[in-house]
């Protein structure tokens, strides 16, 4: 029988945005398999958040509550998700593909002996089960698979796979689980900004030229500056741009860096991961130059172009600046 | 022997580490794929093959702590034979020596499978550390360094973007999360971190080391050689086994403007100054 947990995660008395999009993703699962889901939230004084899990059209909400929950530590999740599993036989555990889930969820897999299938962005039930599909080669290709190893399946979902507003509101039960199987084993010291100094704030500016890999280095940037100072544009960057000390840190746009959403959105190089669009994909108008008619990117842009972007970028420049010349 | 020496005590920031490093090699992905006869994967034939992005990071930051503490690094690989060249370049950087785990009952397997014969192998030395990537650049499972960890029964921290190696056997870990911040914390050795990209600048190798790579031992392990079943590893051993992959359906899809790179940018122009509204 089908028992689908849906394990989330949460801040503040709040639910994490990606585990509402997993709540939706665990409800569509537990009904194609013909069920209803059930949700499994770890915390300490964590009222608020199975109040709000209570919202859900689910069988059950389990929640771990104690002082040793009270931090995330790999240990504490995965020792007392183990034992809950191996307590009430899930066949499936759906999370949110986030950085906490991810660093536990496989150690999990491997204490519990079930099958593990990370960031999924779809599924389909056919007659054998059901078929997975998920993101190889930074999004280049996707992938169909199956789980092949024993019960239960660990997924993770990617970001804005599924939408929280699909989620089915109803009422479900909070119950507890026993939370003494959790084993700490990390003390936590802090939280810092991952960039030093003064950050810029690249949420505010309208419009971002954006440079990935395909730049090409430090020096060849020059270009790149004179078509975000015709266009009035901060500059922004993927992660190897920050990686390579092409750019600083603050100036990273994605999953680990910056959420932006400007009035327009120019990717120079750029092919387009997951990690990379979620940072940037609300913008209102994206434009992508590569010279891989095939990047993710253009997947995601309005306008495009097929080509060398230190052909291009230049003659873009001029071109800007004779329109605004002749608008005067 | 030791490839890596440190400075003289004095300068040293703790007891000599002794450190296992895992890399994977992959294809450089740069340019048009094509899908393999089976349509199960990419046709690599063609494609250079490269050490995992993440995984140069991780050996970058082994040697570093390894250069502190006057410690020594070792590096696994696992796969068919031409991950030898993975692994003489991982030796020309500055790794001690290399064990490859090569058997065909080690191809076709997951994060599981693969992190249960890497935990295997690691588990015949004594190590203080295991550093691995935090993900791969062709399945992207961000998982095998914590299958590693889960075998070893040691604590591990994934996406790492520091290390330091403190007194009484514990590390002081930054590690990354969402939104540009990072999380500081201390865990107890020994241990596995599997390290984000950009920890470090991984560095070059020198013509010296590539000579000296030359005479460094790679030693190849089998699955029974590590005392594993073959039903445990590779493919037998995968809890996931991929049906098909596929280009992806572009989304929308941008409306692609044609010409020279004058034509299109001045096409592109346009459209900014009329559709948009920003110039
Ligand atoms: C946990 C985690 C967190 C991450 N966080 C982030 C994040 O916050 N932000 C982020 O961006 N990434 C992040 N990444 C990395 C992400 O997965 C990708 O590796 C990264 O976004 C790729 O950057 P890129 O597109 O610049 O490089 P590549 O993928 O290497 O693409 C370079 C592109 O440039 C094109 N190109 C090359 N030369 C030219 C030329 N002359 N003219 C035109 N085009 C050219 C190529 O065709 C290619 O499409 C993260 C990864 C992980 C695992």
């Amino acid at each position: 029988m089908a028992k689908v947990w849906i394990v989330v995660q949460h801040r503040d008395g709040k639910l994490h945005r990606m585990s509402r999009e997993a709540v939706a993703a665990g409800q569509a699962l537990a009904a194609a398999l013909g069920g209803r889901g059930e949700a499994v939230l770890l915390g300490s004084g964590v009222d608020a958040v199975a109040a709000a899990l209570a919202g859900y059209d689910l069988d059950a909400v389990h929640v771990a509550d104690a002082p040793a929950l009270a931090d995330y530590t790999p240990g504490g999740y995965a020792g007392v998700l183990a034992a809950a599993v191996a307590a009430h036989g899930p066949s499936h555990l759906v999370f949110a593909h986030t950085y906490q889930s991810v660093e536990y969820m496989a150690r999990l897999a491997h204490d519990v002996g079930g099958s593990l299938v990370p960031e999924i962005v779809s599924f389909e039930g056919d007659s054998e089960g059901i078929v997975w599909t998920r993101p190889v080669l930074g999004g280049k290709l996707t992938a169909r698979v199956r789980a092949t190893g024993p019960s239960p399946v660990l997924v993770s979902v990617q970001s804005g796979s599924f939408a929280a507003d699909d989620a089915v509101a109803g009422s479900a039960e909070p119950c507890p689980l026993d939370a003494s199987a959790a084993a700490v084993d990390r003390e936590i010291l802090g939280v810092e900004a991952a960039a030093e100094g003064e950050q810029i704030d690249l949420t505010a500016a309208e419009i971002i030229v954006a440079v990935g890999r395909g730049v090409g280095g430090a020096d060849k940037m020059g270009a790149v500056e004179e078509l975000a100072k015709a266009l009035g544009a901060e500059i922004g960057a993927s992660r190897p741009v920050i990686d390579g000390g092409w750019l600083e840190r603050d100036r990273q746009i994605g999953s680990s860096g910056q959420t932006v959403a400007p009035k327009l959105y120019v990717a120079l190089g750029i092919s387009g991961a997951i990690q990379h669009l979620v940072g940037m994909k609300g913008s209102g108008t994206i434009v992508a130059i590569n010279k891989d008619a095939g990047a993710p990117i253009f997947g995601v842009a309005r306008y495009g172009i097929a080509g060398d972007l230190h052909e291009v970028v230049p003659e873009l420049t001029a071109a800007i600046l004779a329109a605004k010349e002749a608008a005067g | 022997m030791l490839a890596v020496r440190g400075e003289p005590p004095g300068d040293q920031e703790s007891a000599a580490m002794r450190i296992a490093v895992c890399v994977k090699q992959v294809p450089d992905t740069e340019g048009r794929l094509r899908l393999a006869a089976d349509g199960r994967w990419i046709d690599d034939e063609e494609l250079q093959m490269v050490v995992n992005e993440s995984d140069e990071y991780a050996l970058e930051e082994a040697l570093q702590i390894a250069e502190r503490t006057g410690g020594e690094v070792v590096v696994f690989g696992l796969g068919p034979a031409r991950v030898a060249e993975a692994l003489r370049k991982c030796l020309a950087l500055g790794a001690a020596r290399a064990v490859h785990l090569l058997d065909d009952a080690f191809a076709g397997g997951d994060a599981m499978s693969t992190g249960r014969a890497l935990a295997a192998a690691v588990a015949r030395e004594e190590f203080d550390l295991v550093l691995t990537g935090s993900q791969s650049d062709d399945d992207g499972f961000g998982a095998t360094g914590s299958v590693v960890a889960a075998c070893l029964g040691w604590p591990h921290a994934w996406l790492v973007m520091g290390v330091e190696i403190e007194d009484g056997g514990t590390a002081k870990v930054t590690r990354e999360m969402e939104s540009g911040m990072n999380e500081v914390l201390r865990l107890r050795l020994p241990a596995v971190l599997e390290i984000q990209a950009g920890i470090n600048n991984p560095r070059y190798a020198s013509l010296k080391g590539i000579m000296q790579a030359k005479r460094k031992e790679i030693a190849a392990v089998a699955a029974a050689d590590l005392g594993l079943d073959p039903g445990a590893v590779g493919a037998a051993g995968a809890t996931l086994e991929v049906l098909s992959v596929a280009f992806p359906a572009a989304v929308g899809g941008a409306q692609m403007l044609e010409g020279d790179a004058a034509t299109a940018a001045k096409a592109l122009a346009e459209a900014l100054q009329k559709e948009v509204g920003v110039i």
